[in-house]
């Protein structure tokens, strides 16, 4: 049994100008200790999807259809007080901005701490002994002094290392990364996803990763979603996509990446621009930008199948 | 900690309203020790030595009225100190209970959002609309005298205002990232409320704390002086005022202007001590 199934999930935002469709019938499966990259522009539903799988969307948003299987058990009939047992505990989530996410009034510790104390019945010299494992496994020296620390006192690279040890901490299943490099400095950024890797191969964790740059998905992760307007428009094995893409979206982003050999000559950049959630394009939602549409293009593209891959496309590129 | 301290001292009014206050506090608890006389003793108390004008030595030679007697032979120097301390108690003790209800409705109100806090907040405008002093006099009318009711209608009278403020302030905390990751946390509503949103809204309400225990100190007086707030038997700056006042026109004066004046000091040092911790609190201001 995978460890995340997520059938058909559908979130929607109601919001005085209509009703927007973040997230269209978007499944996928991750198994146990695998690494799943999920990539899109702004407004593609990648961090609809973090939020849905945590139930932390909020209104005037809420989540509309579909089911979300973990473990077996169906999160979408899940009480409150479950959530809160999974949260933190089982399913844990690393924010965007490490600089917003941890509380300013607390030390370090005390805020890893609550995290551990808030699931299991320990004492307080077992917490500080598993916050100080924690710190240290993120790869933030002097684990003890740092404890102490309130978090203006870290840098951006320290805050979102304390950020993932908090998400670590109490060894989760299950890991959502919403973009947790995207606020950092490049080398910071690739140490990160170096640690990040390591310790989801150590400890068994499975863990999504978000963000809208395909480069930093490329050795990291094992599973690839492309999200175009709300939907997963092509899904697979992350050196499959890369090497051949099916779907002209995700032909454009990899095309789009700045390559050595590429040098001197102009980037190439997929013409027109995301369409607002409000107003989608009839069928499929990359028609309008993409050059081999045709009168077909007009209708909701199926996911079909070929090879262990998905996509929505009449016309795949192979 | 000891950088807000000393950006605090920095303003010379700010200290030494923070060193009156201090004083103001150290008399009112030690009232019973450095009070001349037991005024609420009524066998110190002697009618014969009623009116007596300020300097005045008592009739056995034994001390010196100060700040004179009033009607009842009393020594207003010792009745003032007794009064501030029960001001001061008031006003203390009201404020805070309304910050601890105030601050509960507030967060619960921010944190829930939607029905519930239209609900708490429009109750909250309507306990806003009603000026302060009429609630307080219908309520003490209908309940009577008494320490306990005159506490319950400042609670009522104040619990909006803080309950209004907090919310303000949890409002901006509570769509931070912060919190989100705390309710990815695990953390239950309660906790998230009190151990992760207050304490981000801490500067605001202590501002609040302060000017509104000032306001209960005005507002406990006012009550008193029209003689529906506390008892006679607890005779508070607004009670000695009201008392002295029938004395007024004889040329008594000082039974009423002393504890005037010790009034007019502790809510004016209060509001002052509130002023400069706003300015202290809020990083914008600092210029």
């Amino acid at each position: 049994m995978a460890l995340l199934e997520v059938n058909n999930l559908v979130t929607e935002f109601h919001t005085e100008a209509g009703v927007a469709k973040a997230l269209d019938n978007v499944s996928f499966t991750l198994e146990r200790g695998k690494v799943l990259g999920i990539v899109g522009e702004s407004g593609s539903g990648k961090s609809v999807t973090a939020f849905s799988l945590m139930n932390l969307v909020e209104k005037p948003g809420r989540i509309a259809g579909g089911e979300i299987l973990f473990n077996g058990e169906n999160l979408r009939n899940a009480s409150v007080k479950r959530w809160s047992q999974l949260r933190g505990d089982r399913i844990a989530m690393v924010f965007q901005d490490p600089m917003m996410s941890l509380n300013p009034v607390m030390r370090i510790g005390a805020q890893l701490g609550e995290t551990i104390a808030i699931h299991r019945k320990v004492s307080r010299a077992e917490i500080n002994e598993q916050v100080c494992a924690a710190l240290k496994r993120v790869g933030i020296p002097a684990p003890v002094e740092r404890m102490r620390a309130y978090p203006h006192e870290l840098s951006g690279g320290m805050r979102q290392r304390v950020a993932i040890a908090n998400a670590i901490v109490n060894s989760p299943d299950l890991i959502i990364a919403d973009e947790p490099t995207t606020a950092l400095d490049v080398t910071i950024q690739a140490q990160i996803l170096y640690e990040m890797k390591n310790l989801a191969r150590a400890s068994g964790t499975a863990l999504i990763w978000i963000t809208h740059d395909i480069s930093v998905v490329k050795d990291l992760a094992d599973e690839l979603c492309v999200m175009y307007a709300g939907r997963i428009i092509e899904r697979g094995p992350v050196a499959e996509i890369i090497r051949n893409p099916l779907h002209p979206y995700t032909r454009g982003l990899i095309d789009s990446l700045p390559q050595a050999e590429n040098h001197g000559k102009r980037l190439y950049s997929i013409p027109g621009a995301t369409p607002p959630l409000l107003s989608l394009p009839p069928g499929c939602t990359f028609a309008p930008r993409c050059s081999r549409a045709t009168g077909e293009c007009h209708k909701i593209p199926p996911v079909f199948k070929l090879e262990g891959r998905e996509y929505r496309c009449f016309h795949p590129l192979a | 900690m000891r950088l807000l301290l000393r950006r605090y001292f920095k303003s010379r009014v700010g200290t030494i309203a923070a060193v009156f206050l201090l004083l103001l506090v150290a008399i009112a608890v030690a009232a019973p020790f450095i009070a001349p006389q037991d005024p609420y003793d009524l066998t110190k108390v002697s009618i014969m030595e009623a009116e007596r004008a300020p300097g005045s030595a008592s009739s056995d030679q034994k001390m010196t009225y100060l700040l004179g007697t009033d009607g009842a032979g009393r020594d207003m120097l010792s009745a003032i100190l007794y009064g501030l301390r029960i001001s001061l108690g008031i006003g203390v003790a009201s404020a805070l209970v309304a910050l601890a209800i105030g601050t509960s409705i507030g967060l619960i109100s921010a944190y829930f959002g939607g029905k519930v806090d239209a609900i708490l907040m429009r109750i909250v405008d309507v306990q806003l609309s009603v000026p302060a002093i009429l609630v307080a006099l219908v309520l003490l009318a209908v309940l009577g005298q008494g320490v306990d009711k005159t506490l319950m209608a400042l609670v009522l009278v104040q619990w909006a205002i803080f309950a209004r403020n907090v919310r303000g302030s949890a409002l901006v905390e509570r769509n931070k990232e912060y919190i989100e990751a705390a309710v990815g946390q695990g953390l239950p509503a309660r906790r998230i409320m009190f151990r992760h949103v207050l304490p981000n809204c801490l500067a605001p309400l202590i501002v609040t704390t302060t000017n509104q225990m000032a306001n209960a100190i005005t507002l406990e007086a006012t009550m008193s002086f029209l003689g529906i707030g506390l008892p006679q038997t607890k005779p508070s700056l607004g009670l000695l005022i009201s008392n002295g006042f029938d004395y007024m026109l004889s040329n008594q004066y000082w039974i009423s202007v002393f504890p005037g004046i010790a009034l007019v000091l502790l809510v004016v040092v209060v509001s002052l001590v509130g002023d400069q911790l706003r300015i202290v609190l809020n990083p914008k201001l600092d210029a």
